[in-house]
């Protein structure tokens, strides 16, 4: 009791780092707390899935295993229960392989992402997140973009037309978006000029959220976020109405669920993305305690607090979008893709850019002003955006409104073909 | 014959995808907040109310004696189009009559009402009750003491006179 009392006393803020055999066992249980609370979400979230999709179409949702709370668990057991089955003719190898590659990197995402405030003990100041790396957000990068090769080699695999289909859509779809991705992240780095998730939250502390600072940003990134976990409006790799059910078709029981989990895991992760780069990561709102100091072990529960409330508002953003919107068309998720969002992250990197330098020449320091010009650009930004999609093409309809020079063109081929056929006749 | 393509220009408010992203938000919301309004019936816990004029299994009505109404006089297995009333009728010392054996087999019955409205005696109902399981096909055949056990509402049958049943 003593030792936990002591633990969420307050502390000295520059309190050494912790460091030798506490390191090694702080570390341990940090992994080990981590790797059960997102496997245990992970599962609530399908019920919360579930509920909300129940919600939206006023049904009541799950609601007779332990009242609903023990349906995870109930399907959990249905999936270790089930029949493996191995269809005839698939690369076993890969087959196997395929669902943990689609699971892991979603899973070592995870250790670099900040959690909390440190957490002051005797043994020194702990950090709270699994592994504090230097380029930490590289590292995100680099492993989220591995995830598509478990969707590929599963589709590849299946020794299914369906699965293949699904996995080539999915490797098309990953790759456009994870460039307009990587690009709308430019501009949080080059405002933080570090690439250490730590201290783009620190930035973010003095310099406002960067939801603020680079709203288009946001938005791209989490329209690109959407593509990269394959949830819909972009879930074409799965598309059970035109695929079955894409790259799984041919998975079962505790292997499909592993793709599910994967699913869920890679949701939570970009929703955790988010929540970082753009608001504030595991920053109080309102105070700058939780960044200067005293620190405590009540400062660092209410942090943890904080981001886990950041994460499942995204978390539910993406559930209410998957049940509202319906899926993209093919050519219409390639051409949003490659026609305006990496167009516009790549004007808008330009743009931020421009006006960073514009405000160091001004001799103007990051706070209130430099977050106000920043802020008041990109609602400029956002409203001329807005109104070039309203009465754009590219994510509308196939019915939408044509440009002159299509109609005309349309019309001369309408009329090309009534000439030729009075002509033949 | 040539393929005409017919191009239809709509207006920005018809077609704009953003528009039609924020008001289907919107409406998915707004139905995720209704919390007291959901369309689910519970079931085992809940049943939504049935007709009364539902046909469902039979009932017999009994005296105040607790004997069966039934007089034997044959008329509803004459008319049951299914065929699937077996009745024997006896007669007692006082030349009464009754019926020795009346069973119905459930699964043969289409729920015709027929027994119902033909029945002088208003004796053979057709009930308002839907629950029927049993474990093999002879449960199913209703004999004369299960018939007058069953306690569930019967049918009311359609008036003329009020054809809405108000």
């Amino acid at each position: 009791m003593n030792v936990a009392y002591a633990l969420l006393q307050a502390a000295d803020p520059n309190l050494p780092p912790i460091s030798g055999t506490p390191f090694f066992l702080f570390t341990v249980v940090k992994m080990i707390i981590i790797f059960t609370i997102y496997m245990v979400g992970v599962a609530l979230l399908t019920l919360a899935e579930r509920k909300i999709s129940a919600w939206i179409q006023d049904r009541h949702g799950p609601n007779r295993v332990g009242k609903g709370w023990l349906q995870p668990a109930a399907d959990g057991l249905k999936n270790f229960m089930k029949e493996e089955t191995m269809p005839a003719g698939v690369n076993k190898p890969l087959f196997f392989l395929a669902p943990i590659i689609a699971f892991i990197p979603a899973l070592t995402a995870w250790c670099v992402i900040p959690f909390g405030a440190p957490l002051p003990t005797r043994w020194g100041r702990i950090d709270m997140v699994v592994a504090d790396l230097p380029v930490g957000f590289l590292f995100v990068l680099a492993l989220t973009s591995l995830g598509v090769y478990g969707i590929v080699l599963a589709g590849w695999s299946s020794n299914n037309k369906y699965a293949l289909l699904g996995g080539l859509r999915s490797s098309a779809q990953m790759v456009s978006y994870e460039i307009s991705m990587g690009m709308a992240t430019i501009p949080v780095l080059l405002l933080v000029g570090n690439v250490s998730l730590n201290s783009i939250i620190n930035q973010q502390a003095w310099g406002g959220w960067n939801v603020v600072n680079l709203t288009v940003a946001f938005l791209i990134f989490m329209v690109a976020a959407f593509a990269e976990t394959n949830r819909l409006p972009f879930d074409l790799p799965e598309a059970e109405s035109e695929l079955i059910a894409g790259y799984h078709t041919e998975y079962s029981a505790m292997k499909f669920s592993l793709f599910f989990i994967a699913e869920y895991a890679n949701m939570v992760t970009a929703s955790a993305l988010m929540a970082t780069l753009f608001f504030g990561g595991w920053d109080v709102p309102f105070t700058s305690r939780d960044n200067i100091g005293p620190y405590s072990g009540w400062l660092t529960l209410l942090s943890i607090g904080i981001f886990l409330f950041k994460i499942l508002f995204f978390v539910f953003v993406f559930m209410w979008i998957r049940w509202t919107l319906p899926r993209f068309r093919y050519d219409q998720l390639m051409s949003l893709g490659w026609k305006l969002m990496i167009p516009l992250a790549l004007t808008y990197i330009v743009l931020i850019a421009a006006i960073m330098l514009g405000l160091s020449a001004a001799d103007i320091q990051p706070g209130m002003l430099y977050a106000t010009i920043l802020g008041s650009t990109n609602v400029a930004i956002l409203l001329i955006l807005f109104a070039i999609l309203d009465r754009g093409r590219i994510i509308s309809p196939a019915y939408g409104r044509l440009h002159p020079r299509e109609l005309e063109r349309m019309r001369q081929v309408t009329r090309r073909a009534q000439m030729a056929a009075e002509a033949g006749r | 014959m040539a393929i005409t393509v017919r191009v239809v220009d709509r207006p920005v408010e018809e077609v704009s995808y953003i528009r039609a992203t924020l008001k289907g938000m919107g409406r998915t919301l707004s139905h995720l907040l209704k919390f007291n309004d959901r369309a689910t019936v519970q079931y085992p816990e809940e049943k939504s109310a049935i007709s009364p004029r539902w046909r469902g299994t039979h009932r017999m009505l009994t005296t105040e004696t607790g004997k069966a109404k039934c007089v034997a006089c044959g008329l509803c297995p004459t008319v049951c189009p299914a065929n699937c009333i077996k009745l024997v009728p006896g007669e007692d010392e006082e030349g009464n009559r009754y019926p020795l054996v009346c069973e119905i087999d459930e699964f043969r019955c289409i729920f015709c009402c027929y027994c119902q409205e033909v029945c002088p005696e208003e004796a053979i109902h057709v009930g308002r009750h839907y629950e029927n399981s049993e474990y093999s096909r002879d449960g199913f055949v209703y004999d004369l003491q299960r018939l007058m056990d069953q306690s569930h509402p019967v049918c009311e049958m359609w008036d003329p006179e009020d054809p809405k049943g108000e």
